[in-house]
């Protein structure tokens, strides 16, 4: 059904992710278990075309960019992850002229119907985050399922039961949980650190949020190298040393 | 965007033939055209045809052609299933009309009336097939006020050329009909001014800046796509054309689709039918290619905003 549920109502389930720029390493570890996740399950399997050739091609659900922030010294590189926002006001989902496209009433997450799909692509053109891609064995779109496969599935022991990107990442910079619900971990995340929506102006109201990169400690540099080290020593004026001094100052190059 | 062949048909085609219906059935019901059986046959079987070969164009280069019913099932939300919904019940009135007209030789009485409901249809079906762009918030091109009246005064303009020339091929002079294609030509070239001009000056509200959320720390672009060759987000939304390329074919499209029609049409629809019949054939090809060229840039020109991520500095 295309017609957004009424949501949110107070109380009702949100599930999306919170990813962390500040930590993320851009390894692609999610990605690539992402992959390998939908390699089975809901949306499987996941066109990979002349994988080793020259001219690889196929569908991910979930795909890293790198950006630069900032000019010159003040610049930072940013590591991107881009999937499915799961938005609350989703266009893919009302643009979608069979219903196969829709958002789950229980806990918001939207998903394909690959059944009812026609593949005319338009939910990929409705949406702003380049989140949805066609698959051209099946015919059908393919986009981030939440791993609804993995979170309710009692199959797998209960710290399991996470996104495969969520469980997978080194760096800790994934984070799954109800974002309507304030007092979720996640939603303490956004709040301590300032989670961003992205393209807010579109009125999508994407769930996912982007926790910004921390601002620099003072007098280090962004990526917090240049810190210039604490004295060895305390050198007072009748003191020792001139070893100790030479010892200071070689440390402090 | 991607100007896929298969879209700029059907629409180009789909567009013209549901006016070029549109004018045959408005005028038939206001008495304008006489009830000639052939005339009938000739422009509802040409209109007939381009919708239903548009249409089917359209269809076949679907994922899954054979499941393109559920597409009727979405009206409450969905402009494409507006639109085919709308398309297919057009057939209803299109068939009654055609009897009426053709096989029954009159368009008298309930038949004018159904002629009316005809024209409101096609007019709705085309207004839907605008929407569907209109309203997709992610093309900054499209999502603003012009683009729905510009794609009703393409169509109106494409069908009202090859009614004009059908009905100097049938020996009808009806001074009516060049006004239309006249109107037709100034609201369309207009519009499209309008359009070019402010797609032009005018980029959408969304920045690299606003789409990774890092603006803050200052501009930001982009160092490494996630893959080193293109994926499907690309290849679909990723199409650009150099501006000194879309202000080439601009001027194309402004020769063939408004120029030379104009003074074709001006020179030679009230002339003698051996300068008229040509002279307005020729007008109406002329302008079908200019619909082709227009409705490509249409595409080629529209920016994604899902390409911010892939290098974008606007949208």
């Amino acid at each position: 059904m295309t017609l957004l549920p009424p949501r949110p109502q107070p109380g009702d389930k949100q599930l999306g992710l919170v990813i962390d720029l500040d930590t993320c390493v851009g390894c692609h570890a999610c990605a690539v278990n992402c992959k390998e996740w939908n390699t089975g399950g809901h949306s499987a399997p996941l066109p990979d075309h002349d994988p080793y050739g020259s001219d690889p091609n196929g569908v991910w659900f979930n795909r890293i960019h790198t950006f630069e922030a900032g000019q010159g010294t003040s610049s930072r590189t940013v590591h991107f992850p881009r999937s499915c926002l799961h938005c609350e006001d989703a266009a893919c989902v009302s643009v979608c002229p069979t219903g196969a496209s829709y958002k789950r009433d229980e806990d918001g997450i939207v998903l394909v119907n690959e059944d009812a799909c026609i593949g005319c692509k338009l939910c990929s053109w409705a949406c702003p985050y380049g989140a949805r891609e066609y698959d051209t064995d099946a015919g059908v779109m393919k986009k981030c399922t939440l791993c609804i496969d993995r979170i309710y599935n009692e199959n797998l022991a209960e710290e399991d039961r996470v996104p495969a990107c969520v469980s997978t990442c080194p760096a800790s910079a994934r984070h799954f949980g109800d974002l309507n619900d304030p007092d979720s971990d996640v939603s303490k995340l956004v709040a301590e650190r300032g989670g961003k929506e992205l393209m807010p102006e579109l009125g999508y109201k994407p769930v996912n949020r982007y926790l910004p990169p921390r601002a620099a400690k003072k007098d280090q540099g962004p990526s917090g190298v240049g810190a210039s080290l604490p004295p060895l020593v305390d050198l007072a004026p009748d003191g020792d040393s001139k070893f100790l001094r030479w010892v200071d100052r070689v440390l402090s190059r | 965007m991607h100007p896929a062949y298969s879209v700029i048909f059907f629409t180009t085609a789909s567009g013209a033939g549901y006016a070029l219906i549109f004018l045959m059935a408005l005028f038939a019901a206001m008495n304008g055209v006489p009830a000639d059986p052939w005339f009938g046959a000739v422009g509802l079987g040409l209109g007939t045809v381009l919708v239903t070969g548009g249409l089917l164009s359209s269809t076949a280069h679907l994922g899954h052609p054979e499941r393109a019913w559920r597409a009727y099932s979405q009206w409450k939300s969905s402009w494409l299933s507006r639109e085919g919904v709308l398309a297919t019940a057009t057939y209803v009135p299109l068939a009654l009309t055609f009897w009426g007209w053709v096989i029954k030789g009159s368009m008298d009485g309930t038949f004018s009336f159904i002629a009316a409901v005809l024209a409101m249809m096609c007019l709705l079906t085309v207004h839907s097939t605008g929407m569907i762009y209109a309203t997709l918030r992610t093309i900054s091109a499209w999502h603003n006020r012009l683009t729905v009246p510009g794609y009703l005064c393409f169509a109106l303009l494409s069908g009202s050329v090859w009614f004009h020339a059908l009905a100097q091929m049938f020996g009808y002079q009806t001074p009516a009909v060049a006004l239309v294609v006249i109107v037709a030509l100034f609201l369309s070239f207009y519009i499209k001014r309008k359009y070019w001009r402010s797609i032009d000056t005018q980029p959408g509200p969304s920045t690299p800046e606003s789409a990774t959320g890092l603006g803050d720390r200052g501009k930001v672009r982009l160092l490494d796509p996630p893959t080193m060759t293109e994926n499907f987000v690309q290849r679909e939304m990723g199409f650009s054309i150099a501006r000194k390329h879309a202000q080439k074919l601009r001027r194309i499209c402004f020769f063939t689709y408004f120029l030379i029609p104009i003074v074709l049409t001006g020179l030679t629809s009230n002339g003698e039918p051996w300068l008229a019949i040509p002279g307005t054939l020729l007008a109406a090809i002329s302008v079908s290619v200019g619909v082709v060229v227009e409705r490509w840039l249409f595409f080629a020109e529209a920016k994604h905003v899902s390409m911010l991520y892939y290098g974008a500095e606007a949208a």
